[in-house]
């Protein structure tokens, strides 16, 4: 069974096996505005936990997206590079960022559940 | 410090405005469409723009006021017509730009459009230029309402009809609810459009019966890629007080026939016509889709420092990244290769063209 978390800083992952899946959550875009630019880690290297793995850029401004987990870049979402406007419409699901090799596991541990995230999310942008 | 709020306020919170700090303003960034959707609006239909927050100086009183504003701006104030008005400079004594602002000839004086952040300072030094021999009033009674876009004049005119018998830089008086407003064809997108300064208790329905119209509120967000695309600049990022106006690349706001004159910064400037300036503010267009902004170093082909991006974003109509800066004036050439340091990354670029987006009037003409 797929689990998905979500970090501090507005990723959500969903880890299948040892694949885990990363992008950035609905209220994350909704707080950056219209995304016009993506930037993602290169396939092949790796990345630390709460490490810099991408940029996105709205009309506004710049803003790093991180890995909430250790892992090695396995693929790409060109989707969202070539039409960024897609992580808006559909950021957690279609327009995910990039996928990991997880190294290890017990990262997840400390990431928040859906309900958690929804209640911190809240929270911060009162 | 106190956050001021417009008369537009809870307009601004009606319609779902996310409101954000400026020029001790709380202005609304954008509301619900976001700023592509409001940019675009613009650009095909109209837009409302809530410039409230702008200083309004009116200076009056005296026959020798045109002259002695002379002494200050280098504009040609003798030959502007009642009601016509010109894009010009507070200056300092190095030429450098305290504001940039738009004055026009009213019935009995002046009426100049200061930026937000600067009003209260251009305020002073304007007073104690003119000796205090003259009357200013820098009237927060009034809000200032910009309309902007294709269908602005339709729309206004439906509202205060005959307005758009107005021309390009020029105002009259109108009457809205048997109450006097005072409106120009001018504005700050690239498009053609208005700007009505009106008492703030009439702002909030005059605005609700241009939205009736058709037209939409739109955010400091917006209007700020719109005057980017337009390759117009912003004071405190394109403009300061260490920039001239030639650097700036606005030469075209000094008239000739003020070049020989004295103003504040005459000297400067005089001598900068004559002999060039090491800068220039020159437009940007980076060949990918890596967006360069404000303070993004730029760098020649030898990996040398020729200077800095001072605007930048991601151009909706023009559908690419664009931006503008300063660089060492040999470098300022349309076509010249630069590089832009992104995030440790050189990006390259080409000096271009400014504006970015043109209106030719029939249909939108793009430049990039």
């Amino acid at each position: 069974m797929s689990e998905v978390k979500y970090s501090k800083e507005h990723e959500w992952i969903k880890l299948d096996g040892e694949e885990a899946t990363i992008g950035i959550t609905k209220h994350a875009t909704e707080m950056l505005g219209d995304i016009v630019f993506a930037e993602l880690p290169e396939k092949g290297s790796n990345v630390d936990k709460d490490g810099t793995a991408g940029v996105v850029e709205s009309t506004k401004a710049a803003s790093d997206v991180y890995t909430p987990v250790s892992g090695e870049v396995i693929d790409t979402n060109q989707m969202i590079v070539d039409d960024p406007s897609k992580i808006n419409e559909d950021p957690e699901e279609s327009a995910w960022f990039f996928k990991l090799k997880i190294k290890d596991k017990s990262e997840m541990d400390s990431l928040m559940s859906k309900e958690e995230y929804e209640k911190f999310a809240k929270e911060t942008s009162a | 410090m106190n956050i001021k709020k417009t008369s537009l306020y809870n307009l601004h919170i009606k319609y779902g405005a996310k409101l954000v700090e400026f020029a001790g303003y709380q202005m609304p960034i954008q509301y619900k469409d976001g700023i592509i959707q409001e940019h675009k609006y613009t650009r095909s239909h109209s837009g409302i723009f809530d410039v409230s927050h702008m200083g309004q100086l009116f200076i009056s009183g005296g026959d020798d006021l045109t002259n002695d504003l002379e002494k200050i701006f280098p504009a040609d104030l003798k030959k502007l017509k009642t009601n016509q008005s010109k894009y010009s400079f507070l200056m300092n004594n190095k030429g450098g730009i305290q504001d940039d602002l738009i004055i026009t000839k009213t019935s009995d004086g002046f009426l100049i459009i200061l930026n937000a952040a600067c009003k209260y300072n251009d305020y002073e030094v304007i007073k104690s230029k003119l000796d205090n021999q003259y009357k200013l009033n820098l009237d927060e009674s009034l809000s200032l309402i910009a309309l902007q876009g294709p269908e602005a004049k339709n729309v206004l005119n439906k509202v205060i009809p005959g307005c758009d018998s107005l021309k390009f830089m020029n105002g009259n008086n109108h009457v809205y609810k048997n109450e006097k407003v005072y409106i120009t064809r001018s504005g700050y997108t690239g498009e053609d459009g208005f700007e009505i300064s009106i008492k703030n208790s009439d702002a909030e329905t005059f605005v609700e019966s241009l939205i009736e119209n058709g037209s939409k509120l739109i955010g400091l967000g917006a209007r700020d890629t719109l005057r980017m695309e337009a390759g117009l600049c912003l004071y405190g990022n394109d403009l300061d007080n260490d920039t001239s106006p030639i650097e700036a690349n606005l030469k075209w706001a000094i008239p000739k026939s003020r070049i020989e004159t004295e103003f504040v910064g005459s000297e400067v400037l005089k001598n900068q016509f004559q002999s060039g300036v090491k800068k220039l503010r020159v437009g940007i267009k980076p060949d990918s889709k890596v967006i360069a902004r404000g303070n993004t170093k730029i760098y020649n082909d030898k990996n040398q420092e020729i200077g800095k991006v001072t605007s930048g974003t991601f151009g909706p109509s023009v559908e690419h990244p664009i931006a503008m800066g300063y660089v060492d004036n040999s470098y300022s050439t349309v076509n010249t290769k630069i590089f832009l340091e992104v995030r440790g990354k050189k990006i390259p670029a080409n000096i271009c063209n400014l504006p970015f987006y043109k209106k030719n009037y029939v249909k939108g003409e793009i430049n990039v």
